[in-house]
């Protein structure tokens, strides 16, 4: 059986990011709170997923924990849970965290993959994003953390910025890759809803670069990295080799079993989906009187379960499986998106190319006609 | 008289005594659209005491939505108003509805047939309207007592001298005898009722002669089935008695006869004179004709009244449910819509494009249209309807004629010896500074013929022959814009012309889309084409690829549009959470698809067929 992967939402941040939706609070002061509940969260699943092989906190920002608190929530985990020997432990990381202690402490508490919110190497940039370091901060972090011996590291990078050209980006992109970093995530900026950004959008003061652009942004990034080497396994991930893929992230897009911890964390199994509340308040109270914090829940049919791994391949370099897809004219559709240069088939798998990445979210419509999916 | 009565008011279900002929007076109005027609019949039933004042509602003989928001009476209907004139004499007023709409002229006809006398309605801004002299000539031809009533007077653009001039020019009649009044505000209304009494000639013919009822109007119960409104014009009816239906030759046993009142009102029986209905078990409306003969079968008339007509369809156009599945749902929509429109005929029907669904012919544009909506709204149906078509006639070299109102049928073009379209008589009534602008609009719409004649200073009345297919396709839109509102129109079939016909059709991404073809003549068909194009790049979403939409005639591409293809669609993130959100979008996405058609890889949304019927001045 597949082993399941661990998420833990760390719902804090230092300030709201203007085109971030993550759930998060720009105060520390719930933290004790949180750490408490997470712990009677843990109890309710102790023994139901088996073996974990990967952990991944994430947020908000889980380095703003302080090293007190990451390290009980770290024993915990090892308390309640059992790990693969070679589990893979990740956190996402701000740079302005990365101080010579936090780094030692992570190092310490087996933190094996550090996903550091670079976003930009121009200060312009990380201005207008909102975000607290410059591009100093940024590099300094991830040298220190190669000096402290990390040896996977990776950076999350945004694109596509409302006046942002080709050369400013590429700029980021070249300095990223001066560290040699075994994984990039390059993200097209996306105005969310129910953020700052969305508000200016509507207001008319902040315009999107449009899909020409972004299409030309995607392209020569895909282009350009994957000519150094870098594997194209997710639309808007990279990996230096095979195995510098993100295992952590791999379960969501594979129906693998995964624990999401903490407000608003979705956990999935054995077709069965759940997802957490989303105000960390709700979140304590609720386990407080020991019951699950659980909002939603829903169980795929079938169809779901095919439309989803259908979905989730045409965003990944594994695609989908052939099987998948079982309609009167499957064949014939397939072939025609091959010959447009949208996916190719190799064996049993249906695999989209870079130009199907582009499509991603059209293309399970495409297959969906006549009841096919 | 034999002791007359004021009948009581609405809700009585007593049957009573019915007055003698004398008391009767049996009339309608006829008015061009909008000059008030309705506003006044609820005058009318209000002043009469029909229905008191906190239940009226407001044009209570126009019962249908449509009709309502279009202000416009599709089916005529009758009531039976009580009324006591000035000198204490009690009488029934049988106020009988027609539509008002040229589609609709043959039920007009079968109206005036009934009656002795009409309001002739005239706006007093608007004046005299190309619908109000057809309508004129219409009650002239069933030689009818006309009482000319000048609606609108509270209008500050009301100009009621001008209106007296043209009654007395355009019209013929004399201006002093017309009455003022505004229905709106309920001004005039006695004198209106006064004069129906007045003016109006009783009715005549004989109770003891043999049963003569001409049907004017039929509409499905759904407790009680058919209720057939007719006016008997000599013999009595009485419930027990077994009718026959002259034309179509059916008999039945009466199971109540009496009047309406709103609601219907039994009676012992209808006699020579009357205005009422029948109840005698017939299932659907299209087993009774609108203007077919009642008589007993017992003692039957020699012959049936004069002027029945089979009513023909003169537009066809096919109907197809969105969703394929969906066939049967949209055949008992039109089985139950059926029942009270005899004029809507249909047939199962095929396309490669649409799937199964029917061919249907209708009056004129506005019947389709009325048929749609309802179908639409009443029955829930998602409809794609194919462009409207009328009948053409290819005489072939072998000879043979044959008649064609689908497009699919259009024969193969070197079989093709003569082709022949219908034409009608236009007739456009226009203030004459809009005569250069309707001009050229029925010089572009192949008018030939052209008459003019010159009512009264100022305006002018235009007559064209043109092709009935010019006028179904969007010309009354076009007639109001260029004349801003003030053209009237009407028209008469005249006979089929030889003609130089086409069959234009609609390439998708090469895919020919069976129910966007069209006849059309041979010159007009580059434009039509590029139209039906352009009508398509704007409604068919873009898709993955570059879409091709052509307009073709045979093998030969005459116009062509590009649908370029959308550059990307894929969203940066798709974590935990993002997972089910991004399934349901799908999901929603997939049903709205199903929606769609497919035509090769190209999905077709309904707007896009609905665009190409489009009128382009909108």
């Amino acid at each position: 059986m597949e082993q399941a992967g661990l998420y833990i939402h760390v719902p804090f941040c230092r300030s709201k990011c203007p085109y971030c939706d993550f759930y998060s609070l720009a105060t520390g002061s719930l933290i004790p709170d949180w750490l408490d509940a997470t712990a009677s969260e843990m109890a309710l699943y102790k023994g139901r997923f088996g073996v974990f092989d990967t952990v991944y906190l994430g947020g908000g920002t889980p380095t703003l924990l302080p090293a007190a608190a990451l390290e009980i929530l770290m024993n915990r985990l090892q308390d309640h849970f059992t790990f693969a020997p070679e589990t893979e432990i990740s956190t996402e990381a701000n740079p302005k965290d990365l101080t010579p202690e936090k780094i030692s402490l992570l190092k310490a508490l087996g933190f094996n993959r550090i996903n550091v919110g670079v976003q930009s190497f121009d200060d312009g940039e990380l201005a207008f994003l909102g975000r607290q370091h410059d591009a100093r901060d940024a590099a300094e972090a991830v040298s220190r953390l190669r000096s402290a011996g990390f040896d996977n590291v990776g950076m999350d990078l945004i694109y596509g910025m409302p006046g942002q050209d080709m050369g400013c980006w590429f700029h980021t992109l070249d300095t990223a890759l001066s560290f040699e970093p075994e994984h990039l995530s390059c993200y097209q900026l996306t105005i969310e809803k129910r953020t700052v950004f969305s508000r200016r959008k509507e207001k008319g003061d902040l315009a999107p670069i449009g899909d020409d652009l972004e299409r030309e942004f995607f392209l020569r990034t895909s282009e350009s990295l994957t000519g150094r080497g870098y594997l194209h396994y997710e639309i808007s991930n990279f990996a230096r080799h095979g195995r510098h893929i993100c295992r952590h992230n791999e379960k969501y897009w594979h129906h693998v079993p995964y624990l999401g911890l903490g407000p608003s964390a979705h956990s999935f199994q054995d077709g069965h989906r759940w997802w957490n509340v989303r105000s960390v308040r709700g979140y304590c109270r609720t386990l407080k009187t020991g019951a699950a914090p659980v909002e939603g829940k829903e169980t795929l049919s079938p169809a779901q379960a095919d439309l989803e791994s259908v979905a989730l391949g045409l965003r990944t370099q594994t695609g989908f499986d052939r099987s998948e897809i079982r309609g009167p004219i499957a064949d014939k559709v397939l072939e025609e998106l091959e010959a447009a240069g949208f996916l190719h088939c190799e064996g049993t798998r249906v695999v989209p190319t870079r130009k199907g990445f582009l499509f991603a979210d059209h293309l399970p419509l495409y297959l969906c006609e006549d009841g096919r999916l | 008289m034999t002791g007359a009565s004021v009948p009581a008011g609405v809700g009585t279900r007593t049957i009573e005594q019915n007055l003698t002929m004398e008391n009767i007076r049996n009339f309608s109005i006829i008015a061009h659209i909008d000059h008030g027609k309705s506003t006044l019949a609820d005058r009318l039933i209000q002043k009469t005491g029909l229905v008191d004042d906190r239940k009226f509602r407001d044009q209570i003989l126009d019962n249908m939505d449509i009709e309502r928001e279009r202000g416009i009476t599709i089916k005529s209907q009758a009531v039976t108003l009580p009324y006591v004139n000035k000198g204490g004499v009690a009488f029934e007023l049988n106020l009988i509805d027609t539509p008002g709409h040229v589609d609709f002229s043959y039920e007009v006809s079968r109206a005036l047939a009934s009656c002795e006398g009409v309001l002739l309605l005239v706006d007093a801004a608007q004046g005299v309207e190309a619908q109000t002299v057809a309508n004129l000539y219409a009650a002239l031809e069933h030689d009818l007592e006309i009482i000319p009533v000048i609606n609108k007077i509270d209008l500050p653009s009301a100009d009621i001298e001008r209106v007296k001039e043209e009654i007395e020019v355009d019209l013929g009649l004399d201006s002093d005898q017309a009455l003022l009044c505004s229905a709106k505000e309920g001004t005039g209304i006695d004198e209106v009722l006064e004069a129906i009494t007045a003016y109006i000639p009783p009715p005549k013919g004989s109770a003891d002669d043999p049963l003569k009822a001409l049907i004017f109007d039929a509409h499905y119960d759904p407790f009680r089935g058919t209720i057939v409104s007719c006016r008997v014009f000599s013999g009595t009816l009485e419930p027990g008695d077994t009718i026959r239906l002259m034309y179509n030759n059916a008999a039945y046993r009466v199971e109540e006869v009496g009047v309406f009142k709103l609601l219907r009102e039994p009676r012992k029986r209808l006699s020579a004179g009357e205005v009422g209905y029948i109840i005698s078990g017939i299932k659907t409306v299209s087993d009774v004709r609108v203007g077919d003969t009642v008589t007993l079968d017992s003692h039957p008339a020699p012959e049936p009244l004069p002027g029945f007509k089979e009513v023909k369809p003169v537009v066809f156009s096919s109907i197809y449910p969105i969703s394929s599945e969906d066939y049967h749902s949209l055949f008992d929509a039109l089985e139950k819509y059926k029942l009270n429109d005899a004029a809507l005929v249909y047939q199962k029907d095929s396309s490669v494009a649409l799937g199964v669904g029917f061919r249907c012919g209708f009056l004129g544009l506005l019947h389709l249209e009325v048929v749609q909506e309802r179908l639409e709204r009443e029955f829930g149906q998602s409809l794609i309807m194919t462009v409207p078509t009328v009948q053409y006639k290819f005489v072939l070299t072998n000879g043979e004629t044959i008649k064609v109102d689908n497009p699919v049928d259009y024969p193969d073009p070197v079989t093709i010896d003569k082709a022949l379209e219908p034409y009608i008589r236009a007739s456009i009534m226009i203030p004459e500074r809009y005569m250069g602008a309707v001009m050229d609009l029925c010089l572009e719409r192949r008018g030939v013929n052209s008459r003019f004649t010159y009512p009264t200073p100022g305006r002018i009345e235009i007559q064209f022959d043109m092709p009935l297919a010019e006028v179904i396709y969007d010309f009354y839109d076009k007639l109001k814009t260029v004349t801003q509102g003030y053209g009237s129109f009407d028209y008469d079939l005249l006979d089929y012309r030889e003609s130089d016909l086409v069959r234009m059709d609609i390439l998708v991404n090469g895919e020919k889309v069976d129910a966007l073809s069209q006849i059309v003549f041979r010159e007009k068909a580059r434009s039509r084409a590029l139209q039906a194009c352009e009508r398509l790049r704007e409604e068919i979403p873009r898709h993955m690829f570059k879409i091709a939409v052509q307009g073709a005639i045979g093998g030969n591409i005459i116009a062509r549009k590009t649908i370029s293809p959308f550059r990307k669609d894929v969203t940066a993130k798709c974590y935990g959470g993002d997972i089910t959100r991004k399934r349901k979008l799908l999901e929603k996405q997939k049903k709205g698809k199903k929606r769609m058609k497919m035509i090769g890889s190209v999905s077709i949304p309904q707007s896009a067929f609905v665009a190409v019927l489009r009128s382009e001045s909108k």
